[in-house]
């Protein structure tokens, strides 16, 4: 326990930090840029790539002619400061690549090369860190992308928090996909692969303190195939992974970017009972928790069912279904909705202040 | 929770509720909204309580479900809203106190003080922290022997008693480091204050489900017998809270007004006397300020002398001083329910969920924030 702040700083579940006194623990030296830092290199992340990582040279020089072909070239950045960084069904090392390469997705993108950046706090476990690196492996894998560079900071203790994480994604985009808020019309149908909530009540559970007899698991996971297969089998105006915020805000924002209305129908949003319950138990909405194996898709009316039939064939999007539609917008400026049980409607506001803590 | 036997009146929702009421029940709802439109005989307006029921109904979709003529009027209960804005100065000083740990329930960050917020505080140094529960600061306090703890008790009958525990725990365990900071409320007194008040013109109440889990059934039955108002107790649910309007309505056209239970599987007629000893024991009643109704004698609840040691004001030598509620925040007559959140000119424009003016539009209970973030069709 620090006698300062009070926090664990001993083992738990996973936890990370501390373990026997300088012993098998990250330290500030770990980042002097000379030996330690390439023996830390070495040991642990060296893994995380094949021949170009394994070069170390200072930038990773790609050729990249094949994957454009007339296409253009897509790149994303992301951080990822989740705490705590192990969770039910993932943990901050899978959430990074699944999360860099689902937003290559979202965006038409074919994901194929990522950076990673890490910045350590003194006295993280190796082992945790190790832990982490091979999840970022196997999510790399099952990506089926590369990781061609990376890099390492240290910080003492107290100024960072275990491992932050920030990587740059890079994807390419066939010539004739053509994806944007403002391509979608009156009319469209809104669609999602499946069960909503999962990530962000995953993580607020792991807390201590908070204790769930069902656990709740992360759906952390890559979608770049599921969203291949949905592009192959209907025309898709906009997709989005429903992050920090839930599917609310990403749609939220989506009406308002495009000037319409959509309408969400609540009987029809996929949900599991266990976050139902848990939801209901700490008070908050699911259609505001953060997803982390999701994607919305708007898509023509008349496309509806073989995006569905695309989803469902899929793995990922078993429970997939059609939750909404687009309106002409009422208002002034686009607003997202929802049809309760009772036939009512009622906005799904994009809130703010929200105290909900660090979930990705 | 127990699934209690059937209770008197209405369309019958109990025989699903003692097979165990799946979570939204939809069609069960929309049967009772359609019970609800078939006993509507002419204007009626009734008052929700409970902030809770307030962002239920909003959320649930309720409100825009009813029919034209029966209006739904918010009441005093969001504890957040209800706090006096001198009781907020101080317990935002609290934070500024150099050591001291101030914990809080989240909804507290963000109440705009009359200079600042908690979270506004937090990000310049203060050590603030959110917990679940009071008892989650006395574990700190216990971790941490060189630190003073403070918890903010706002809240009525449902989160009092735990608070009391919270001390009776400190009390048990020789913490001497936690202390309380007090501006707990009560219902029942709010209720008699707004119906002695000016024609209140409220013709029914729906009562707070789980504040009458501690009073029972029977801690408000001076609303039927001293004043005459129909009332009942409603739980959460969508089907909940439509039963409970199809009873006042029920009881309004037969004009015998009575408190009735319609949260039978959680509320007793006795309620939680174990609760109430608890309560008792730690805090005593205290005529203290309310945002919206003024002071009302024996409305609050002060530690009791034993206890008096743990008061934070006392401890850290904060004394509470009289602030003016934010200019032009109408929260105070919304809290009366002589007003709704539209009506108020800050009202989605100056006053919004970013940037709130008053309580009601910030808190999670606030009627002005249900208004805001559900209303719109």
């Amino acid at each position: 326990m620090d006698e300062e702040t009070g926090e664990e700083t001993g083992e738990a579940a996973g936890e990370a930090a501390g373990g026997a006194r300088g012993e098998g623990v990250v330290a500030l030296s770990h980042g002097d840029g000379g030996l330690m830092t390439r023996r830390l290199v070495n040991d642990v992340f060296l893994r995380l790539g094949g021949k170009v990582l394994g070069r170390l040279d200072d930038a990773a020089v790609l050729d990249v002619a094949a994957d454009l072909a007339g296409g253009r070239l897509a790149c994303t950045t992301d951080s990822f400061v989740v705490d705590p960084i192990f969770f039910p069904g993932g943990d901050i090392g899978r959430l990074a690549v699944c999360g860099t390469v689902n937003d290559l997705a979202v965006s038409g993108a074919v994901p194929r090369f990522l950076a990673a950046s890490f910045i350590l706090e003194e006295g993280l476990a190796i082992a945790a860190l190790q832990q982490v690196v091979d999840s970022m492996v196997r999510a790399a894998a099952e990506a089926k992308v590369e990781v061609v560079a990376g890099d390492t900071k240290v910080v003492e203790r107290g100024h960072g928090d275990k491992v932050f994480i920030t990587t740059t994604g890079i994807g390419f985009v066939p010539a004739k996909v053509e994806l944007g808020a403002e391509l979608i019309q009156p009319g469209d149908a809104v669609l999602i692969n499946g069960a909503i909530g999962e990530h962000g009540l995953a993580v607020l559970s792991a807390r201590p303190g908070l204790a769930f007899k069902t656990a709740v698991k992360s759906d952390c996971a890559p979608l770049a195939d599921l969203v291949a297969r949905v592009l192959a089998a209907a025309p898709v105006r906009f997709m989005r992974d429903p992050t920090r915020g839930g599917v609310a805000t990403t749609l939220g924002e989506a009406a308002l970017s495009a000037g319409v209305d959509i309408v969400l129908d609540e009987e029809r949003l996929p949900l599991t009972p266990a976050v139902v319950g848990g939801a209901e138990m700490l008070g908050l909405d699911p259609l505001y928790l953060a997803n982390e194996g999701k994607a919305v898709f708007v898509v023509p009316e008349a496309a509806a069912a073989a995006a569905l039939a695309a989803l469902r064939g899929h793995g990922l999007g078993r429970a997939a279904g059609v939750i909404g539609r687009v309106e002409k917008r009422s208002g002034d400026e686009g607003r997202l909705f929802l049809r309760t049980a009772l036939g009512s409607r009622r906005r799904l506001p994009l809130l703010s202040g929200e105290q909900l803590p660090r979930i990705c | 929770m127990r699934d209690d036997a059937a209770t008197s009146g209405g369309a019958r929702p109990d025989a699903e509720w003692a097979a165990g009421l799946p979570f939204r029940a939809p069609e069960l709802s929309r049967r009772l909204v359609r019970g609800v439109k078939a006993r509507l005989k002419r204007p009626v307006r009734l008052m929700e309580v409970c902030g809770t029921h307030t962002m239920a109904i909003s959320r649930s979709g309720i409100r825009g479900a009813l029919p034209a003529g029966l209006e739904l009027r918010s009441g005093p209960g969001c504890p957040v809203c209800v706090t006096d804005q001198s009781d907020i100065d101080l317990m935002i000083g609290l934070g500024r106190v150099p050591g001291v740990i101030v914990t809080t329930f989240g909804d507290m960050m963000r109440v705009p003080g009359s200079a600042t917020t908690l979270e506004r505080e937090r990000a310049a140094g203060a050590d603030v922290r959110v917990v679940y529960s009071p008892l989650d600061a006395v574990d700190i306090a216990a971790a941490l022997p060189g630190r003073e703890v403070t918890f903010l008790g706002v809240g009525f009958e449902t989160t009092a008693p735990v608070a009391a525990l919270a001390v009776l725990e400190a009390e048990r365990r020789g913490i001497p480091n936690f202390s309380l900071y007090s501006a707990h409320k009560l219902v029942p007194p709010a209720l008699r204050a707004l119906l002695d008040g000016p024609a209140p013109g409220i013709d029914g109440f729906l009562l707070p489900g789980h504040v009458s889990t501690v009073l029972g059934r029977r801690g408000f039955q001076f609303l039927a017998d001293e004043y005459r108002a129909p009332a009942a107790i409603t739980g959460f649910e969508p089907a909940d809270i439509l039963y409970g309007i199809q009873m006042v309505l029920e009881m309004l056209e037969s004009g015998q007004p009575a408190v009735k239970n319609a949260y039978p599987r959680a509320v007793r007629e006795d309620g939680n006397p174990e609760a109430r000893r608890a309560m008792d024991g730690v805090f005593e009643p205290a005529a203290v300020p309310w945002r919206g109704l003024g002071e009302i004698p024996s409305s609050g609840l002060a530690l009791r002398a034993a206890y008096a040691g743990r008061d934070a004001a006392r401890r850290f030598g904060l004394e509470r001083r009289p602030a003016a509620a934010p200019r032009g925040c109408r929260c105070g007559e919304v809290l009366r329910g002589r007003t709704v959140p539209a009506e108020c000119p800050l009202f989605g424009t100056a006053c919004t969920p970013a940037a709130p003016v008053g309580p009601c539009m910030v808190s999670s209970e606030g009627a002005c924030a249900a208004h805001y973030q559900y209303g719109g069709k």
